[in-house]
């Protein structure tokens, strides 16, 4: 104790560490090594033996800020969880509207306060349930939307000017948010009073999820129309969710993950603005989806990191005025692909933790997985439990106590700094490399994804990424026999009644000439494609009809793959 | 020296997941194997005549959208349709074990899942590659 109080301190932190080093860390190595000669987070970022006061002198002070004004490191709104702690948003979606339906209202009973809907592969790929590509696959990992009437089955008896909706969907998005717009009508809502999402995001589709229809271009256009149509009509609604969820899962590292969402950010701010709207007119309403991975102060820092940047890029590149268009505000879902299905009880601890870091790092929702992900698409019972886990961080933990309580940390401050720094160079090395467009084209993010995703499993294969039950602690023991969600094979019969039904049920007159019109809409690209697609939904158009024409107007994409 | 093992790798349907696939190539590729994937959103017709026509010696298929017990069954009836009895048919993806059991039954000769290591790949097609011999 006397030596610490006597030894008198040095005039500069740098100098004090120096004389640290050489002295307790000398001494301490010689009687025991460290574990590893260097340490890296799991996005190769090097971590230091220890972060101090020198550390953080690196980051200017207004960069660190309060939370809920510029450049928002420390969150985007002033008191956060004081106020209201996250939206806990689990996504649901199997079978049927009606079967969906009853999944929705189980969640809210127990304590879920937004709604989030996952389709299935033919509704996200923009085919009908009765289509030879949909074969097997309708409402089996989620639910299937090809008319109006599903959408009516999905939401029946849930308020939807009071519940927030996301719905995760891409090359189809603005049909659903179509078919959304005109069940909010029949029911007398008002528009401005909506809140909730689409994904919409195309261009991590190319680079990372790959549920695309339509070439880049008017797939971009459709984005730009739900953008500007929403800032019009839809005070309240997120038109888009940029995301780097996908980017991760498909293997990226947190850096490309985070910087390739705000590349993509980028090219949709531009396309909008090229109408003739003011930034501050649509900015506000862009929201964010990010994944939580496993390495706990990384991801706080990505999160920390990305909302400066946001900010800066908003304000300083687009010359945005109001604050509101330089927060970002964002969607987190724990990740996906860390969960295993051995020992899959683990899950829950792995998703707790990836929770937690979510919330530390200033989610506005949040999904967390099933302990049954690694097996087919959540029970019931799995989902119960990741909601708990939610509960439990928002109720019991006290975290949500005070704003950004990592904010001032010499590590977190220092990672968030080195993560800005890394971002703006992937942003320039974009941006000299010829643009987002030009390399989705080229393949160059699907390669830089793929090198990460190789170097991953590589990675495990050697235990050097250590993944408990797989590669470290293996337990031979069998694990319990689990529940997994069973598919209902009359769910397609089911689905395609009711498609075939509406398909006869409408006036065929006015459908032929709303469909003319859409192709006209979609050949002049000066005009907005939601009007008419909210008119012929209205008449009872399926998804199909509507994507099979366009086609015709604007052909399909099909990537060169590279690994 | 032996001929290189000769591999097509396919996604079929709808899904879009090919993180693991593309691991996978890789994989194949640096193990010194003839490495063709057929890329996103094939159908089983296109995935069987492309395994007849580069007369690979596995075709293997990677599915993580559930879709499994639809899949495999029309591939084996395609095959036996044009006569094709001696291609290694293995699948790799996410799929629940009840499933894995079902496609070992109808003749799928390996599932590989999730966070299966890449040299297990490699020798498990070795392995099955020889059990089968020279054709």
């Amino acid at each position: 104790m006397s030596d610490i109080i006597d030894r008198p301190a040095a005039a500069d932190p740098t100098d004090e560490v120096t004389d640290w080093e050489q002295n307790e860390v000398a001494q301490f190595l010689r009687k025991q090594a460290e574990r590893k000669p260097a340490f890296f987070t799991l996005g190769d970022v090097p971590v230091k033996r220890t972060y101090t006061a020198a550390d953080l002198a690196a980051t200017p002070a207004g960069d660190i800020g309060l939370p809920g004004r510029y450049p928002f490191t420390r969150g985007p709104y002033p008191t956060m969880y004081r106020s209201r702690t996250w939206t806990m948003r689990q996504i649901a979606g199997f079978g049927t509207g009606e079967d969906t339906n009853r999944r929705f209202k189980y969640l809210i009973a127990q304590g879920q306060t937004g709604i989030s809907t996952d389709f299935d592969m033919p509704t996200l790929m923009g085919y009908d349930s009765d289509h030879p590509m949909s074969e097997g696959e309708v409402g089996r990992e989620g639910v299937a939307i090809d008319t109006l009437a599903d959408m009516e089955a999905l939401f029946d008896g849930i308020d939807l000017e009071q519940i927030s909706v996301s719905m995760t969907i891409n090359p189809s998005a603005w049909i659903l948010l179509a078919m959304y717009i005109v069940l909010a009508q029949q029911r007398g809502y008002d528009l401005n009073k909506l809140s909730g999402t689409i994904q919409a995001d195309i261009l991590k589709e190319y680079m990372a999820q790959k549920e695309y229809v339509f070439p880049v271009e008017p797939s971009v256009r459709i984005v730009r129309d739900c953008i500007t149509y929403c800032a019009r009509n839809m005070k309240r609604y997120n038109p888009i969710n940029i995301s780097g969820y996908h980017i991760s899962e498909a293997g990226a590292s947190p850096l490309h993950e985070a910087a390739f969402t705000l590349a993509n950010l980028i090219v949709y701010v531009e396309k909008v603005l090229e109408t003739g709207m003011d930034i501050d007119e649509f900015a506000p309403r862009l929201a964010f989806f990010f994944v939580c991975q496993a390495d706990f102060f990384e991801e706080i820092a990505k999160f920390r990191a990305l909302r400066r940047c946001y900010a800066k890029i908003m304000k300083e590149r687009f010359g945005a005025k109001n604050p509101e268009s330089m927060r970002l505000r964002f969607h987190c879902q724990t990740a996906a692909a860390s969960l295993t299905k051995p020992q899959y009880m683990v899950n829950v601890v792995r998703t707790t933790m990836q929770a937690l870091a979510a919330v530390l790092g200033g989610c506005q929702s949040l999904h967390t997985n099933g302990y049954d992900e690694a097996f087919a698409i959540p029970t019931e019972d799995a989902m119960r439990m990741a909601l708990r886990t939610q509960q439990v961080i928002a109720e019991e933990s006290n975290v949500t106590q005070t704003t950004d309580p990592l904010g001032g940390s010499y590590f977190v401050e220092s990672l968030t700094t080195e993560y800005e720094r890394r971002i703006f160079a992937v942003l320039e090395e974009i941006s000299d490399r010829g643009g987002t467009l030009k390399l989705i084209s080229e393949g160059w993010f699907q390669q830089q994804i793929a090198d990460f995703a190789y170097e991953t499993a590589l990675r495990k294969q050697s235990g050097e990424k250590p993944v408990i039950g797989v590669n470290r602690l293996v337990d031979d023991t069998p694990d319990p026999k689990i529940e997994t969600h069973p598919y209902d094979r009359t769910t397609a019969e089911r689905q395609i009644a009711r498609t075939r039904r509406v398909r006869r049920e409408r006036d065929p007159a006015l459908f032929d000439s709303l469909m003319v019109k859409l192709l006209a809409v979609a050949r002049d690209d000066s005009q907005n494609i939601m009007p008419i697609t909210i008119e012929l939904v209205r008449a009872g158009a399926t998804m199909g009809d509507i994507i099979e024409a366009l086609k015709t107007v604007w052909g399909t994409y099909r990537e060169t793959p590279v690994f | 020296m032996a001929q290189p093992i000769r591999v097509l790798l396919a996604k079929v349907g709808l899904d879009g997941h090919d993180r693991g696939v593309r691991v996978v190539a890789r994989t194949l590729r640096d193990a010194g194997m003839d490495v063709i994937y057929s890329g996103l959103h094939r159908t089983p017709e296109e995935v069987v005549s492309a395994a007849i026509q580069e007369d690979v010696d596995i075709l293997g298929v990677s599915l993580l959208s559930g879709v499994q017990l639809t899949v495999f069954p029309k591939i084996f009836k395609l095959l036996g349709d044009k006569g094709v009895n001696d291609m290694i048919i293995v699948a790799g993806g996410v799929m629940p074990d009840d499933d894995v059991v079902a496609l070992k039954a109808m003749g799928v000769h390996e599932v590989m899942l999730q966070d299966t290591p890449p040299d297990a790949i490699v020798s498990t097609l070795t392995r099955l590659v020889t059990e089968r011999g020279q054709r």
